[in-house]
């Protein structure tokens, strides 16, 4: 414990505070992973694979076209779209329904296809960007919050209240819905299941690229950090409700704070250990997320 | 039960032509450290073969959960690093030689995953879920093993390469260990086969096909989960000391990562899984194909194409060829087309 209790608690805030900035940036890259899970019963493997492609992408923009994350998001945001719709309608369609293993080696593979892609292209190195922002910070009482974690979350909820509106006022995004709540229903009523997963898994990319523009104002990129993020989607999701997108926000702001939290108690090499342990006491006592209402 | 009777057990309904393939199978494992020396470059010949027979039985061991019982871990990097680290360590800091280590290693393994399997049956934890909590385990132990001083936290665990090491230390030349661990995988090989032929493999059958339906029958579906993940636990960790010996050198980062878990599932899903042959034919398969590009790899590299990840992204490219068009994995379709299962023909 430190000397000065006043001090600690201010501290303790701070963390507090930067992780529910970064938590908004997780459950953005969380939410991804919850639709597609919600809609198909597909769980992506290759989901941290995704967020990296979306952090590189950002980076190119940045570093050939000067661009600042946050402008270049919805390019990100409709290349990973584009990557998914494609994805989804030549490799994943027909795995829809088969059992999860032969689902986890058919995203195996493509997330191995991904990361090496990334690194065949831009190499091992971490690459970041320098925003002129980037010391900038704003004082909030004894607080001081970094600007791009500011920015980085606002731009998260704006993108995640896109999400929302796009799910209950557009049509498509309605169907969507009556896809995953009655696939047989929906077949019936004429909808073009087919096309709206496709789409499903569009929308679930581009979430998980966006998520990676804005993560690039956080952290630099390098190749293997995939497979962290994307157990780090997991463990979101399960926390917050596997299909529930309140849910994955909600579960991307508890594992921000709760790694946070942990850097300061402990010490940040074990700052997972909190999200791990939330993950197994979640699965065994309540499967469907803290979130979520019994079935 | 009489060797007659169970060598009948064994073989019952295998086609003459199967056992005969096998057979030569056997021998030419047997005789391949003295063969491999007739080729250029033996030595690193044998390298590939011990990996390939490493995974095979690894892969073994990770189907009699999975492919028996029909319990999804992707979390078997525990049950490898568990064991690796414990033998390792006992020889290593206290003198304890392996032979006597590797029972203590399998002990822990196996309480570790009674332990997950307890937890997880219990509080019916299923599919994809089961999966995140094998992984989450794996991932607790990782963090746990990073800071625990006695095996060098994340500075990492290495055994002194002893030259004159005895085999009774598990120290050698790479022939050592190529039959040790061959020993392992045929002993695996027979010992599955001897449990699918028996009453515990058909209730494992009938729980991975409706867990419902083999509960309502009478069976006690706890309890043969639990055997199941118990046996591979223990036959897991078995690899995992041979592996840490093999290698001398273990960091928590690789011993329980969520690659090396994901690197154990990959030979028995591909060449078929719950199939005695898939892991040895799927690993075959994985190691082959990724010394291929390795190779493929470095000739680019003399004609100037060089870039980090090619050799993976073949390997990528082979794998979701192989996931989209063997959905069931390779050894049915090749077990089919070699006719070795026209015994069924004649079952009801």
């Amino acid at each position: 414990m430190p000397d000065d209790p006043g001090q600690f608690v201010v501290t303790l805030l701070q963390a507090i505070v930067m992780g529910l900035l970064t938590g908004m940036v997780y459950g953005l890259m969380a939410l991804g992973l919850s639709v597609i899970f919600g809609v198909m019963r597909v769980v992506n493997f290759a989901h941290g694979e995704m967020m990296v492609v979306g952090m590189y992408l950002a980076w190119l923009a940045f570093d050939r076209l000067g661009l600042d994350p946050i402008v270049s998001l919805p390019a990100v945001a409709a290349s990973l779209f584009v990557f998914g719709y494609a994805l989804q309608r030549t490799v994943i369609n027909p795995f829809i329904g088969l059992p999860e293993h032969m689902q986890f080696m058919l995203l195996l593979a493509v997330a191995i296809l991904l990361v090496n892609a990334c690194l065949a292209i831009a190499g091992p190195d971490t690459h970041g960007v320098q925003v002129d922002y980037m010391f900038d910070s704003f004082n909030v009482g004894p607080l001081i919050l970094d600007a791009v974690r500011v920015y980085a979350a606002i731009a998260a909820l704006v993108v995640a209240g896109l999400l929302w509106l796009f799910f209950t006022r557009t049509r498509p995004g309605k169907a969507i819905r009556a896809a995953a709540d009655n696939h047989v229903g929906a077949l019936v009523v004429g909808l073009d299941v087919k096309q709206l997963y496709a789409m499903t898994f569009g929308i679930g990319a581009a979430c998980v690229g966006a998520s990676g523009a804005l993560m690039l104002l956080i952290v630099q990129v390098h190749p293997f950090l995939a497979i962290d993020y994307t157990l780090l989607a997991f463990v979101i999701v399960i926390v917050g409700g596997l299909g529930s997108m309140s849910g994955a926000l909600a579960g991307g702001l508890l594992i921000g704070v709760s790694e946070a939290v942990a850097g300061v108690l402990l010490q940040p090499s074990l700052k997972s250990v909190f999200s791990f342990g939330l993950l197994i006491i979640v699965l065994l006592l309540r499967p469907q997320g803290l979130l979520a209402r019994r079935a | 039960m009489r060797a007659g009777g169970v060598w009948q057990r064994l073989t019952e309904g295998v086609p003459a032509r199967a056992l005969a393939a096998l057979a030569v199978l056997a021998a030419l494992l047997l005789a391949a450290p003295v063969l491999s020396q007739l080729l250029p470059a033996g030595d690193y010949w044998l390298s590939i073969l011990i990996l390939m027979v490493y995974f095979a039985y690894i892969g073994q061991a990770w189907n009699i959960m999975m492919g028996f019982a029909g319990q999804l871990s992707l979390g078997h990097a525990l049950y490898l690093g568990l064991g690796g680290y414990i033998a390792a360590a006992l020889y290593a800091n206290l003198g304890v030689g392996p032979w006597l280590g590797v029972f203590a290693a399998v002990c822990i393994a196996m309480l570790a995953g009674g332990l997950i399997g307890y937890l997880g049956f219990r509080f019916s934890v299923a599919g994809v879920y089961f999966a995140l909590l094998t992984i989450a385990f794996a991932e607790f132990t990782r963090i746990l093993f990073d800071h625990f001083k006695w095996v060098g936290a994340s500075g990492g665990l290495f055994l002194k390469v002893e030259p004159e090491g005895s085999p009774f230390n598990l120290q050698g030349s790479p022939v050592l260990f190529y039959y040790v661990i061959l020993v392992l995988a045929a002993l695996a090989f027979v010992f599955c086969r001897w449990l699918l032929t028996g009453r515990l493999g058909y209730y494992w059958l009938a729980i991975r096909e409706d867990p419902e339906a083999a509960q309502a029958a009478g069976i006690n579906v706890f309890r043969y989960k639990m055997l199941a993940v118990l046996i591979s636990s223990g036959l897991t960790a078995l690899g995992g000391v041979w592996s840490a010996f093999y290698y001398k050198n273990l960091f928590p980062e690789s011993a329980f990562s969520m690659g090396r878990s994901i690197e154990v599932t990959l030979a028995p899903i591909i060449g078929g899984l719950g199939t005695l042959v898939g892991p040895i034919l799927g690993s075959a398969l994985l190691v082959g194909l990724g010394d291929l590009f390795t190779t493929m790899a470095e000739r680019l590299a003399e004609y100037g194409i060089k870039a980090g990840g090619l050799k993976q992204i073949g390997y990528g490219v082979a794998l979701l060829l192989i996931v989209m068009f063997r959905r069931e994995g390779v050894w049915p379709w090749l077990a089919h087309w070699l006719g070795f299962d026209r015994h069924r023909e004649n079952q009801p």
